[in-house]
């Protein structure tokens, strides 16, 4: 019997960087499309953290005076105290929906098509999670000129020097997203993240109110929210506003990110991840 | 090889190994077993796509065919067995496995917002195939399943049977040698169905091996090789007319029947 010979010998398969490059760019050039696409996640996007801005803002102004603290060298109006929280509120909002479209192209097949690429799990991942990243900086930076008009405004360097620590920010939020998608079953198990994952870790933060406020009146608080990593992508986004760097917060959001997307990859590997844990696709 | 084959399987209907062919069976499944904690969702399934032929695998719904498909394509880790694609290990070589196959599941996987040519440059991304070699490769492709006239259509824009031929473009992308299709045309009507397996069919002409999944006994063609799975568990396999002789059936409807009843049967018998 004849048969076409291949000429493939068992050697194992490398990719250049400028394949890696081409992976990572068509992931991230496939988020924005979808993004582009829906305009209703964009919107809803935006308004969430207006609405803090406009209205809670607005009307705490008054209730909750600010001291002067670090970074800021005077007395700023509460609007200006939150925004760093409302930017990283987006990028957790962006990192929970990120892991809301896994749990959804989970279901739909949509995530095979990624895991079945022959670069590295390792790798499609972390594309993913740079490409949810742009897409929440993206909204950010949209969040940040319409707050220009609201008189919140930080030096001009800030809007470039804020770049690398939504980077990380985005990351860690991000990877926790990955994280948290990959124990999802259902879709809609999805509202239980909200009430157990992203309410908690706002509320319990210094996104809305110094930490100092919160010692004075529950100390046990005050180490919950020192403990939570949001409460550190908050700290480093307002240093980075103004030029400065908070360490310590930087640590704890690299190393946050880096245990968080271990997790993720662990959690989608084919031998310890959900797909192993499921009840088989049926067929 | 492992194989766990029943007993209406003679010597003679037993497909042809890697190892007696010029080159590496396009798919070479050894030995593969699977649980869901304790059930049992494949037990020592061994089966062989020669290149440029067309394999069918036939099985009821809960049979196990997205479980091996899942196993194949590196979803699930394999824990027993060997899956070998142009014979690179999947478990032990993934990417040189996985950059030759080409797959479409079930499930639609297309992303319904964005156009043809945006999934199908995706997908290239995906096989690190840069825009301009993505162009020429998307340009064959959708000439290969007659869709170049919606190569800017979005894809919710598709009819069902168009749609799983994007998913058929998409697969052929990267020029795999070995195509896994799973249950591709179910939800089609007939015309849509028969267009489908035309066109998987003609790619046999280009050397690639091919593995159907289905329930649907008349996508089984006389020419064929089939593989019949039940209950996890190969019942027969080899070229069609060996089969249907093996079982002493008139056609392959009826030696599925037949198999298949005989070994419900045996399983009722054995948990009696």
């Amino acid at each position: 019997m004849s048969i076409p010979a291949d000429t493939s010998t068992p050697t194992r398969h490398r990719f250049t960087l400028a394949q890696y490059w081409i992976c990572l760019s068509g992931i991230v050039w496939r988020e924005g499309l979808r993004f582009i696409h829906q305009r209703e996640r964009f919107i809803s996007a935006l308004v969430r953290p207006l609405v803090w801005l406009f209205i809670f803002a607005a009307g705490f102004r008054q209730v909750l005076g600010v001291s002067i603290i670090p970074p800021y060298e005077t007395y700023v109006l509460y609007e200006v105290y939150i925004a760093p929280g409302l930017i990283a509120m987006i990028q957790l909002f962006n990192g929970m929906q990120s892991s809301l479209t896994m749990v959804y192209d989970r279901e739909t097949g949509g995530m095979r098509t990624l895991l079945v690429s022959p670069f590295p799990r390792w790798w499609l991942l972390t594309s993913k999670l740079l490409a949810g990243t742009m897409v929440s900086i993206l909204q950010v930076y949209a969040f940040l000129l319409i707050a220009w008009f609201w008189d919140v405004e930080v030096p001009p360097v800030g809007y470039v020097l804020v770049i690398p620590a939504l980077l990380l920010c985005g990351f860690m939020l991000g990877a926790l997203g990955m994280l948290i998608s990959s124990l999802i079953k259902q879709l809609e198990n999805f509202a239980g993240v909200m009430n157990f994952v992203i309410f908690p870790m706002f509320f319990a933060s210094s996104a809305l109110y110094p930490l100092w406020r919160v010692k004075e009146s529950s100390p046990l608080l005050y180490y919950v929210c020192e403990a939570n990593p949001f409460t550190h992508a908050t700290e480093l986004i307002r240093f980075a506003l103004y030029g400065k760097v908070e360490w310590v917060s930087l640590l704890v959001v690299a190393g946050c990110a880096v245990v968080f997307l271990c997790g993720a990859i662990i959690a989608y590997d084919p031998s310890r991840g959900f797909l192993a844990r499921r009840g088989g696709p049926g067929g | 090889m492992g194989h766990r084959d029943g007993p209406e399987v003679n010597d003679a209907t037993t497909l042809m190994k890697a190892a007696d062919v010029t080159g590496p069976a396009a798919l070479d499944v050894d030995g593969v077993g699977h649980r869901y904690g304790a059930r049992v969702a494949l037990q020592d399934v061994s089966l062989t796509v020669r290149p440029a032929s067309f394999t069918v695998l036939l099985g009821l719904n809960g049979a196990g065919k997205s479980t091996l498909f899942s196993l194949i394509t590196r979803l699930y880790a394999i824990r027993t067995g060997t899956i070998r694609i142009l014979g690179h290990d999947v478990a032990r070589e993934p990417a040189a496995a996985l950059s030759r196959l080409g797959v479409v599941f079930q499930s639609r996987a297309l992303d319904a917002d964005i156009s043809v040519q945006q999934n199908l440059i995706y997908h290239a991304a995906l096989h690190g195939i840069g825009r301009r070699q993505a162009d020429e490769q998307i340009a064959r492709v959708l000439t290969l399943v007659d869709l170049t006239d919606r190569r800017r259509e979005r894809v919710s824009n598709l009819s069902g049977g168009q749609a799983r031929r994007v998913e058929i473009a998409r697969a052929l992308l990267h020029q795999p040698k070995l195509l896994l299709l799973d249950e591709p045309t179910v939800g089609l009507d007939i015309k849509a169905r028969a267009d489908i397996l035309g066109h998987v069919r003609r790619l046999l002409a280009n050397g690639i091996g091919v593995l159907w999944a289905t329930h649907l006994i008349d996508e089984v063609g006389a020419s064929d090789d089939v593989v019949i799975l039940h209950n996890g568990r190969v019942l027969a396999k080899g070229a069609v007319r060996d089969v249907v002789a093996a079982a002493g059936t008139p056609d392959i409807g009826s030696t599925f029947t037949k198999l298949t009843q005989t070994e419900n049967g045996a399983a009722t018998g054995a948990g009696a």
